[in-house]
């Protein structure tokens, strides 16, 4: 291929140069400072130079300890009990505040506790508020991309059928697309709403006033799910359209062959349709995945990471330390983090499209 | 029997609609609840939520939330924030990528596949993850200014522009494409005479309609709906974009009519763009989604 018409080093460094450097400066060398500053208290402004602290921003922010306690008895063995039945147990505090035994404990509050008989055991984090932010990122990653994914599918499937005027309402579903996630999640915080939202008057309107007033967003329980549905809400159309574009490029013939063969709606799919569509579904899910890692601004718009940080995501913390505290060694400790994640998934993928070829 | 199937045929027909036309309702009730709720005030506006009246232009209609908008904050300028970013990135981000496509493809030279592999790897690193340390870059970063050369680019234009005109996923569509266009015309151009440049602006770009529309789509979309990056590097309100001009309708007193209004404003032109070129915007969509 290469002749003297089309060799020169010249040209090529000239044509590629500008965008070669840029994504350099302005993805790569951010990509190795990430990685860098990890390992330092970096600030935005500071007047103290900068240190190098080794890994303490990952146990910082990692550290998780166990810790199991018996309860509290009194002079004749008895347990103490509270008023409702249940133990007494001695005060964390105790264990976790200049306690020489236990060192590795030091400066850890509770996340979450388990019962085991008598017993209780204790499971301690360094920084409870970012577990909680790994632990919700995961959830929405895990019932977003299959849900979504599922959905945008049975959507594609739904409008790749010949129909008169089929295209308006492919064009419709693709509608919120297009519309800024910011908008959007304005105008859901708005239907969702506990007083006058659009969602509470529906549901009350179809069950004729049986169904309670909920404030979704504000209630731990629900705020995560709320923001779960919204998002599937706006993008599902993007994924829809890569489902349709997958579907167009399995060949008529072989639908022609499962007809002629008798094959029912469901093993045409099963036969033709879903291994015809295996790239497209490792594409899919992956973007899927990034994208929902990358969770930030419906939460910003809409709870700010509450109530009791149960919206709390991997990046509204690195945004929170890196920008809010300008604590930039903090916001860029969790971004590697978070490309770790990201990393993986993407080696999944890898694995996945490798495997059956 | 012929009339019998064919009415099962109109049923099924009639089913089918409806189940599409339902499925519509959930993708567009919130558009029209925002459009609809731009023109009432705010009493009618939250009443009205209480029954189809919120989906209806009904009641007190009126254009006063939108003038109230204007009055509120300088929705004029952020708009035109938000075009001079999202213009500026979009045409830089065609030139800069095609000619860059345009050498991995054609050009034969020293470097070519290490370089082309590792900003192909850039696809696999979230904005999310750099965005932290790019603002620490940023504020520190040189920038020849009208007034001589300044240092820092927070608030600033090019802040918002330059670090988002060239990217893997732009560069990625641009080889595609070119990869299917006929090398012999490239070598028999370059018989011909012409130089590297001519052979770019003459006879590839203007085959380039299909690629540049798909990668302007993108861009246009990500650019015009950013919000991370601008809420770190803006504070001043001149260089605003409306995404973040938003905060502005988020004062103490919540006046939903006039936040309708804005949403309305910053959302009403991309529909209206959207639903004029709306095969390619999902021609776009789809090709992020061809198998490289």
């Amino acid at each position: 291929m290469a002749s003297k018409f089309t060799r020169s080093n010249s040209t090529g460094w000239l044509m590629a140069g500008p965008a070669t450097a840029l994504m350099a400066l302005f993805i790569v060398l951010p990509f190795i400072f990430a990685i860098g500053f990890s390992f330092t208290n970096q600030r935005l402004i500071s007047p103290n130079p900068t240190q190098f602290v080794g890994f303490s921003n990952y146990s910082q922010l990692l550290g998780v300890g166990l810790l199991t306690l018996d309860p509290e008895r009194d002079d004749a063995g008895n347990v103490v009990r509270e008023a409702d039945g249940s133990p007494t147990y001695p005060a964390l505090r105790g264990f976790t505040r200049n306690n020489a035994d236990y060192p590795h404990l030091d400066g850890m509050r509770e996340w979450f506790s388990v019962s085991l008989g008598e017993s209780r055991t204790y499971i301690l984090a360094r920084d409870v508020v970012f577990m909680k932010a790994v632990v919700n990122t995961v959830i929405f990653v895990l019932v977003v991309a299959p849900l979504q994914g599922g959905l945008a599918l049975l959507l594609a499937l739904l409008i790749n059928q010949k129909l008169r005027g089929i295209n308006v309402f492919r064009a419709i579903y693709f509608m919120p697309v297009v519309v800024s996630i910011v908008v959007v999640s304005l105008l859901w915080r708005f239907i969702y709403d506990g007083q006058s939202g659009l969602l509470n008057n529906l549901l009350g309107a179809l069950t004729f006033g049986a169904f309670p007033r909920v404030d979704w967003l504000g209630n731990p329980n629900t705020a995560l799910g709320a923001i779960i549905a919204m998002s599937i809400w706006q993008a599902v159309g993007f994924h829809m359209v890569i489902w349709l574009s997958g579907l167009q490029t399995i060949s008529p013939s072989l639908y022609e062959a499962a007809a002629i063969e008798g094959a029912s709606k469901w093993q045409t799919f099963r036969y033709v349709t879903w291994p015809g569509l295996r790239n497209t579904a490792v594409l899919v899910l992956i973007v899927i995945t990034m994208q929902a890692f990358a969770l930030f601004a419906q939460i910003d718009v809409m709870t700010s990471g509450g109530p009791l940080d149960s919206t709390q995501t991997i990046v509204f913390q690195a945004v929170e330390r890196g920008y809010g505290k300008q604590d930039i060694s903090g916001g860029s400790t969790i971004s590697v983090i978070l490309f770790v994640f990201v990393l993986a998934i993407s080696l999944l993928q890898r694995w996945l499209t490798r495997e059956k070829k | 029997m012929a009339q019998l199937s064919a009415d099962n045929h109109g049923l099924r027909l009639a089913v089918r609609y409806t189940v599409l036309g339902l499925i519509a309702l959930i993708f567009v009730f919130p558009l029209v609840f925002m459009l609809m709720s731009s023109l009432k005030p705010d009493a009618q506006l939250l009443s009205d939520t209480r029954s189809l009246r919120a989906f209806l232009p009904v009641g007190d209609i009126s254009l006063d939330n939108y003038f109230d908008a204007f009055r509120r904050a300088p929705v004029g300028l952020f708009i035109f924030n938000s075009v001079i970013v999202t213009g500026v990135t979009v045409v830089l981000t065609l030139f800069i990528c095609s000619a860059a496509a345009f050498a991995f493809v054609f050009v034969d030279w020293r470097g070519r596949d290490l370089v082309l592999t590792l900003i192909l790897a850039t696809l696999i690193v979230p904005f999310e993850t750099i965005a932290i340390p790019l603002l620490l870059i940023a504020s520190k970063l040189p920038w020849l200014g009208f007034d001589g050369l300044t240092f820092g680019w927070l608030n600033s234009y090019q802040v918002q522009i330059i670090p988002f005109v060239a990217d893997g996923l732009t560069i990625f569509l641009f080889v595609q494409y070119f990869k299917d266009l006929p090398g012999e015309l490239i070598e028999a151009a370059r018989v011909e005479g012409a130089s590297w440049w001519q052979v770019y602006r003459r006879v590839v770009m203007p085959l380039a309609g299909p690629v540049l529309a798909t990668a302007a789509i993108l861009k246009f979309l990500v650019m015009y709906n950013q919000y991370l990056w601008p809420l770190m590097v803006v504070q001043e309100e001149r260089y605003r974009p409306v995404m973040v001009g938003l905060q502005y309708f988020f004062q103490l007193n919540r006046a939903w009519g006039e936040i309708m209004a804005y949403l309305s404003l910053i959302t009403i032109p991309v529909l209206a763009f959207y639903l004029f070129l709306q095969r390619a915007f999902i021609a776009s969509i789809a090709s992020t989604g061809v198998k490289g």
